[in-house]
C-alpha cells in the first residue's frame, strides 16, 4: 500500500509555508479539491475490497481530517496575522491638537457675569431685580430725588443732556441708578410702557437695580459710561443697623471672605438722610488690592436712609414708611474682585481682554455651586 | 479745603495729636484725603558751614564751596548762587536727598571739571517761600548738622478735607473746629468780632440796591468798610506761610487778610482800591457788559448777574471775584472792604454760567453763616488796623440777611426709628447743643431751633444725622434683615431671563461679550437708521460719542475694526443690551447683536490640520440666531423666516424672522460690501439682530405636565426623491408642501442636496429631500408607500412649478 507519511510531511509544509489567504487556498486545491491529492486517494476507496478499505480507510480520512483541521488553523491565523497588520497601518498620532469646543472659546463679559454674582446674592435675600430707562427726566434723576435746583450737588454729576424738546424740557442719561428708586415706589395707575420696567411695587419694597449709567467725565478711572447697582428698601422698620447688615453680608458674600470690616462715614447725598460713605477693609501691600484682609480703607460704596422727601415725593408718608438705599460701582468691584487694573478696556471689545478676563458659558454663579469657580 | 494743623490750634485749644484729628474728622463727616508733613518731606535738609567759597575756575557763576554739613569731613560743593560765600551757614542737602521745588534727586557730579557732591539750597527749593534769589542765610550762631526743620521750627501738616456740598459751615477753619470742638476734641476759641470804633464818615455811602421789580437779586446785605491812609505791602511772613503751605499765592497784605478770613473762618471778603472807584458805587444787575476779572480773563455779564458797579461799569462780579480796574496794590492807601451777603443759588447760577471757580463762589454758593456779615466786616477791619495801620471811617451797611430760623419738631423716638440705636433724651439735648442747636421743651416731642450757620438743617432726620454722626455709625448695632417669610418666587423677569440666557447661549457658540459704548458717532447713527435729533447729546464728551446707538452692530463693528488693526481679523462677537429708537422709556429696547468675521465659524478660526479654513456664512449668522431662540424657547423652524433684509444686508445674503408681518423678531445676513469697507473691514462679516422684547411673552400655563410620549412599534420607512426647480424657489416652500403632502404618515423631511450646474438647466437648482414615513398601526405596503410618494410628488410640484428629477 502507498505510505502516507511523506503525503502528509509534504502537505503540512505547504500548510505552514503559506503565508497569504491565497497561497493556503491552493494548498486547500491541491489536497481537498476535486482534483486534489487526497480527493484522489479517497476516490480510490470505492475500488478497494472491504478488507483492505478497511484497512487503509481510516488512515486517508484522518489524513483528510488532519490537513482540514490544520488549514482552518492555517487560516485563522492568517486573519488574526492580516488584522494585526492592517491595525498596526492604521495607528493615528493622538497627541494632534483638537480644535476648541465652541463653548470654550465664548465667553461672558466680567460686568454681566459681576451682575449675576449681585442677583444670585440678593435673591437669597429676597431681593427683586427693578429697572429702568438711560434717558431720562431732569425730574426722575435730579428733582425727585431731592435735589435743589441749581444746588451744587446737582453740578457734580457732570450731566449729559439732550437738547430741549419742544415743551422747552431737556431729557438727559441718568447720572446713577437712583431715579428707578423713585419709578418702583411711585404708585401709577398705568402698567409700565416697557417689558423691562418695572411696575411700582407696594412695600414692603426690596429691589437691587443695576443698569448703566452716565458721566461726562474720563481718565483712567472714569469712563463716561458705566455700571452702578443700587439698593432700595422700604418698609415699615428698617434702619440703619439692618443696612449695616445687609452691605456687611453682600461684601462678605460677593468677595467671597470669611469676613469683612466696614468703616462707615457721614457723608453727604441728597436723596438719604442720614448719609453715609463706606470703606472696607483691604490690604494694598502687594500687587493687588485684597479685600477683608489688612489694615487699609477702600471707599466703595454710599447709603443711607431714603430721605423723607425723597419717601414724600414717591407719594408715600414718610412718618409712616422708612427704608434705606446704598449704591456702588460694579465696574469697581468687578475690577476689585478679578484684579482687572484698566476700566477703559471694559468697553473696548479686544479680543484678548474679552478672553482672558471674561467668563466661560457654564460658570454660573450661584448660592449653591458658588459664586465663582 | 485745605488748611494746617497750626492754623487749626489757632481756633481749637486741643491737646489732641495730628493722627486723633484726622481720624475724627473722617468719622464725623469731613473727610480727610490727604495729609502733607512739611516736616517729614523736609527732614534731610540739614544746617551747613560754608567753610570756604572759592571761585570756579571755568565758569564765572560759579564758586567751588567746602562745606561742614556735621559729618566730620568737608565736602566739595559746586554752587551758583551769588551769596555762597566762605563763613555763610546755609541749608544743605546731601547727594541722593529729593529736592522738592526742582522736582529732583541730587546726585554725586562734577560741574565743569569740579567734584560736586549735594547741593546748597534757596528757599523756593524746599518750597517754603518763592525766594530764589540765593541759598539760606541762617544766623551766624545757628548749629551745624542739624535737621533744617528742626532748627527752623517747621512743623507744618497741611490737611485736606473734602467738604460735601451740604456743609457750607465747614468751608473754613473755623466751622472745622466748631465741629471737632463739638466732638469733644477741644474747645473753640472765640474771635473777636467786636465793632471797631470808626474816625468818621465814610467816604463811600451805604452801596444804594437798584433792582427793578421782578428782577433777580444776589445781594441781601452789603456791609463796606472804608479804611484811610493804610500801608500796604508784602505780609507777614507768618501769613504768607499760611497761604502758601495751602496752595495761595501770597499778593499783598490786604488781599492776604481776604484770604485769610475766607479760607480761616469761611467767609469771603472782597477789597477795593478805593481812590480807583470813580463816582457813585451801586449795586445791581449787568447789562451785557464785558468784565476784567481778577483772574486776568474777559467775561460778558447778563442781566441775571448782580455786580458792584461804579459809574464806568462793573468793578466786581458779586460773590464771584473781583475785577482788575480796582484791585488793591501794594500802592493802595485807602481800601474799601466788602462782606456781603449772598443768595447762594443765584451765585450759584452766575458760577454756572461763567464758568469761574473761585473761593468766594465755592463759598457762598453753599451758604455762608448770615450772621457773620457785619462780625465779618469787622474782623477783617481789625486784622487792616493791625497789619497796616489806617483809619477805620464808619460802616457803609444797606440791606438785610434772610435768617431762615428753622425751628424742628423733634420726636426722641426719631434716632432709635431710623437707626435702630438707642441714645438718651439727654445725650441728644447735649450733642445738640454743643453743635449750637437749642432743644427746648419735655416729654418724648422736643423743639429744636438751628443755628444760623446750618440752613442745610430742616428736618427730623437731619437731626438723627447730627445725633449719628457725634455718637458714632460704628455704634449702631447690626441686625439682620429678617428673612422673608416664604421660598423667593422667580426673581428675574422674562426680559432679565432672556438677557441672561441669550448671553450664556451665544457664549456656548464660541462668540466674545463686548460691552460698547452706548453713543456712537453721528455718521454710524445714521447708517444704521439711527441720528434723530431727540438722540444727539447737546453736550458730548467726543465727536464719536454724539448719538444714542440705533443698533448694536456699529459698536460691535468698530470692534472687530480694532482687533483687526491689532491682528486679529477672525472675531466672534456679540452684545445683549439696549438700543434707542426714540427718547422715551418705550423706546429703549434689548437686543441680542452678533457678529462674525472672517473666518471665525462656530468650530474656530484660522487654520486647522483637521479642514481648510471656511470663510463664514449667512449660515453662521442664522445659526446663531436659531441658537438664541432656542435658548429662548422658540424654535425657529416655527417662525417665518422671509427674503427682507435688513437694511445693512447683503440684498440676496439675508432674511428676517418674524411671527408675521407686524411682528419682527430680528434680521441674519451677510454685511453690505459697502459697510465692510465703511469699518475697514477685510471681509467676509456676518451679522445677526435680535429683538428681545418683540418676542411675546410665554403662555401662561395651566400645568407644567409634558405631553404624553407617543413611540411607534412599526419600523420608519424613507424615500428619497429630487426635484428641478426654478433658483427662485425657496427651499422652505418645497418643505412645506412635501410635509403637507401627508399629514399622517409624513413625519419628517429633511433637505440632503442642493445642486446648479448646466446639466440642471440655465436658472434651475436641483434640491432633493429625503421622505420619512412613520406608519401609524400597521406596516405599510409597497402600494401605500408608492401613493404618499406620489402625493408628495404632487404636491411640491404644485407648489413649486418644479418636476421630479428622472
Amino acid at each position: 500500500m502507498t505510505d502516507l507519511a511523506p503525503m502528509s510531511a509534504s502537505l503540512k509544509k505547504a500548510i505552514a509555508d503559506a503565508d497569504t489567504q491565497a497561497a493556503l487556498e491552493a494548498v486547500r486545491v491541491s489536497a481537498l479539491g476535486k482534483k486534489g491529492s487526497i480527493s484522489a486517494l479517497l476516490a480510490t476507496l470505492g475500488q478497494m475490497s472491504p478488507e483492505e478499505r478497511k484497512e487503509k480507510g481510516p488512515a486517508i480520512n484522518g489524513l483528510k481530517n488532519e490537513i482540514t483541521v490544520l488549514i482552518e488553523a492555517r487560516r485563522a491565523e492568517l486573519e488574526a496575522y492580516a488584522l494585526e497588520k492592517r491595525l498596526a497601518a492604521e495607528k493615528v498620532d493622538i497627541t494632534l491638537p483638537l480644535r476648541p469646543a465652541p463653548a470654550a472659546a465664548g465667553r461672558i463679559h466680567p460686568v454681566s457675569q459681576v451682575i449675576d454674582e449681585i442677583t444670585a446674592i440678593f435673591s437669597d435675600m429676597g431681593f427683586a431685580i427693578a429697572e429702568g430707562p438711560d434717558i431720562e427726566t431732569d425730574y426722575y434723576n435730579f428733582t425727585a430725588l431731592n435735589f435743589p435746583e441749581g444746588h451744587p450737588a446737582r453740578e457734580m454729576h457732570d450731566t449729559f443732556f439732550f437738547s430741549p424738546g419742544a415743551d422747552g424740557t431737556r431729557k438727559l442719561l441718568r447720572t446713577h441708578t437712583s431715579p428707578v428708586q423713585i419709578r418702583v415706589m411711585q404708585k401709577t395707575n398705568e402698567p409700565p410702557s416697557a417689558a423691562y420696567l418695572t411696575a411700582p411695587i407696594d412695600p414692603p419694597i426690596r429691589v437691587v437695580m443695576p443698569g448703566r449709567t452716565y458721566r461726562n467725565d474720563s481718565d483712567q478711572t472714569h469712563t463716561p459710561m458705566f455700571h452702578q447697582v443700587e439698593g432700595l428698601v422700604i418698609d415699615k422698620s428698617s434702619h440703619i443697623g439692618q443696612l449695616r447688615w445687609v452691605l456687611e453680608e453682600f461684601l462678605k458674600a460677593f468677595f467671597e471672605v470669611e469676613s469683612v470690616k466696614l468703616r462707615f462715614r457721614p457723608s453727604f447725598f441728597p436723596f438719604t438722610e442720614p448719609s453715609m460713605e463706606v470703606d472696607v477693609q483691604c490690604d494694598r501691600s502687594g500687587n493687588e488690592v485684597k479685600i477683608g484682609q489688612g489694615s487699609d480703607w477702600l471707599e466703595i460704596l454710599g447709603c443711607g436712609m431714603v430721605h423723607p422727601n425723597v419717601i414724600r415725593n414717591a407719594g408715600l408718608d414718610p412718618d409712616v414708611y422708612q427704608g434705606f438705599a446704598w449704591g456702588m460701582g460694579i465696574d469697581r468691584i468687578a475690577m476689585l474682585k478679578y484684579g482687572m487694573p484698566d476700566l477703559r478696556a471694559f468697553f473696548d471689545a479686544d479680543k484678548r481682554w474679552i478672553d482672558h478676563y471674561g467668563f466661560r458659558p457654564f460658570d454660573l454663579p450661584t448660592l449653591f455651586g458658588g459664586l465663582s469657580s | 479745603m485745605k488748611f494746617t494743623f497750626s492754623w487749626l490750634k489757632e481756633h481749637l485749644e486741643t491737646a489732641a495729636s495730628v493722627d486723633e484729628v484726622v481720624e475724627t474728622l473722617t468719622m464725623i463727616g469731613l473727610e480727610v484725603e490727604g495729609v502733607a508733613d512739611a516736616a517729614a518731606r523736609l527732614k534731610s535738609f540739614v544746617t551747613a558751614h560754608v567753610v570756604s567759597a572759592e571761585q570756579h575756575p571755568n565758569a564765572d557763576k560759579l564758586r567751588v564751596c567746602k562745606v561742614d554739613a556735621g559729618t566730620g569731613e568737608l565736602i566739595d560743593v559746586v554752587c551758583g548762587a551769588p551769596n555762597a560765600r566762605t563763613g555763610l551757614k546755609s541749608v544743605f542737602a546731601f547727594a541722593g536727598t529729593y529736592i522738592p521745588g526742582k522736582d529732583i534727586t541730587i546726585g554725586k557730579g562734577n560741574i565743569r571739571g569740579q567734584v560736586s557732591n549735594g547741593m546748597l539750597c534757596s528757599a523756593a527749593e524746599l518750597e517754603i517761600s518763592n525766594d530764589h534769589e540765593g541759598i539760606i542765610e541762617l544766623p551766624d550762631d545757628a548749629p551745624i548738622g542739624v535737621s533744617y526743620p528742626d532748627y527752623a521750627g517747621i512743623d507744618e501738616v497741611v490737611i485736606d478735607v473734602s467738604i460735601t456740598p451740604n456743609r457750607g459751615d465747614a468751608t473754613g477753619v473755623y466751622g472745622i473746629a466748631r465741629d471737632l470742638a463739638a466732638f469733644g476734641l477741644g474747645t473753640l476759641k472765640q474771635t473777636d468780632f467786636s465793632p471797631v470804633p470808626s474816625k468818621g464818615p465814610s467816604p463811600i455811602p451805604p452801596l444804594p440796591h437798584r433792582f427793578a421789580e421782578g428782577e433777580p437779586k444776589a445781594i441781601r446785605k452789603f456791609a463796606g468798610r472804608y479804611i484811610k491812609g493804610i500801608g500796604n505791602g508784602p505780609s507777614p511772613d507768618w501769613l504768607q506761610q499760611r497761604l502758601r503751605a495751602v496752595g495761595l499765592r501770597p499778593i499783598n497784605t490786604v488781599v492776604d487778610i481776604t484770604n485769610l478770613v475766607s479760607l480761616g473762618w469761611g467767609r469771603p471778603l472782597h477789597a477795593y482800591d478805593a481812590d480807583k472807584v470813580e463816582g457813585e458805587m451801586v449795586l445791581r444787575n449787568a447789562h451785557g457788559e464785558t468784565f476784567d476779572a481778577l483772574d486776568n480773563r474777559i467775561y460778558t455779564l447778563d442781566e441775571s448777574m448782580t455786580v458792584i458797579a461804579d459809574d464806568k461799569g462793573p468793578l466786581c462780579l458779586g460773590g464771584v471775584m473781583g475785577g482788575i480796574r480796582s484791585g488793591v496794590t501794594d500802592e493802595t492807601i485807602n481800601v474799601f472792604m466788602e462782606c456781603a451777603s449772598w443768595d447762594p443759588d443765584l451765585i450759584a447760577q452766575t458760577g454756572r454760567k461763567t464758568g469761574i471757580i473761585s473761593d468766594a463762589r465755592y463759598r457762598l454758593e453753599r451758604s455762608v453763616d448770615p450772621a457773620l456779615t457785619e462780625p465779618g466786616m469787622e474782623l477783617a477791619t481789625r486784622l487792616v488796623l493791625e497789619l497796616c495801620g489806617g483809619e477805620p471811617m464808619e460802616p457803609a451797611i444797606s440791606g438785610e440777611d434772610v435768617f431762615p430760623d428753622t425751628k424742628i419738631e423733634f420726636p426722641l423716638s426719631e434716632t432709635r426709628r431710623l437707626t435702630g440705636l438707642d441714645v438718651s433724651a439727654e445725650r441728644i439735648g447735649e450733642i445738640l447743643a454743643r453743635l449750637g442747636f437749642e432743644m427746648t421743651g419735655t416729654g418724648a416731642t422736643r423743639h429744636v431751633k438751628v443755628p444760623s450757620w446750618r440752613p442745610d438743617v430742616t428736618q427730623k432726620a437731619d437731626l438723627v444725622e447730627e445725633v449719628m454722626r457725634m455718637v458714632g455709625i460704628d455704634n449702631v448695632p447690626v441686625e439682620p434683615l429678617p428673612r422673608l417669610a416664604h421660598v423667593a418666587p422667580r426673581i428675574l423677569t422674562t426680559i432679565q431671563n432672556r438677557r441672561r440666557l441669550a448671553r450664556r447661549a451665544l457664549a456656548a457658540r464660541g462668540l466674545g461679550e463686548a460691552i460698547t459704548w452706548s453713543f456712537i458717532s453721528a455718521d454710524l447713527a445714521e447708517s444704521f437708521g439711527g441720528g434723530k435729533p431727540e438722540l444727539k447729546l447737546a453736550n458730548a464728551i467726543a465727536s464719536d460719542m454724539t448719538d444714542m446707538r440705533p443698533s448694536l452692530l456699529p459698536g460691535l463693528l468698530s470692534g472687530a475694526m480694532r482687533n483687526q488693526n491689532r491682528g486679529h481679523a477672525d472675531v466672534a462677537l456679540f452684545e445683549v443690551g439696549q438700543v434707542f429708537l426714540s427718547d422715551l422709556p418705550e423706546g429703549q429696547r434689548t437686543y441680542a447683536t452678533g457678529i462674525r468675521t472672517a473666518t471665525a465659524g462656530i468650530n474656530g478660526a484660522g487654520r486647522h490640520w483637521q479642514e481648510k479654513p471656511q470663510p463664514v456664512s449667512v449660515f453662521d449668522a442664522k445659526a446663531d440666531l436659531a441658537a438664541v431662540l432656542d435658548a429662548l424657547g422658540a424654535d425657529i423652524e416655527k417662525l417665518q423666516i422671509v427674503a427682507e433684509p435688513a437694511s445693512w444686508s447683503h440684498p440676496g445674503r439675508g432674511g428676517r424672522i418674524q411671527l408675521g408681518p407686524k411682528v419682527i423678531l430680528g434680521w441674519f445676513g451677510e454685511l453690505h460690501p459697502s459697510l465692510i469697507s465703511k469699518f475697514d473691514l477685510d471681509g467676509p462679516v456676518v451679522a445677526f439682530e435680535l429683538d428681545l422684547d418683540a418676542l411675546p411673552e410665554p403662555r401662561k400655563k395651566p400645568t407644567r405636565s409634558k405631553p404624553a410620549l407617543e413611540i411607534s412599534q412599526l419600523m420608519a420607512v424613507s424615500r428619497d426623491f429630487a426635484f428641478v426647480v426654478d433658483e427662485s424657489v425657496e427651499a422652505a416652500a418645497i418643505l412645506r408642501a412635501a410635509r403637507g403632502a401627508d399629514k399622517t404618515l409624513i413625519g419628517d423631511v429633511t433637505i440632503f442636496d442642493v445642486f446648479t450646474g448646466a446639466h440642471v438647466g440655465e436658472g434651475k437648482k436641483s434640491v432633493a429631500i429625503e421622505v420619512t414615513l412613520q406608519p401609524r398601526d400597521k406596516t405599510l405596503t409597497d402600494e401605500e408607500i408608492e401613493a404618499v410618494g406620489g402625493k408628495v410628488v404632487a404636491a411640491v410640484e404644485k407648489a413649486t412649478g418644479g418636476v421630479l428629477r428622472g
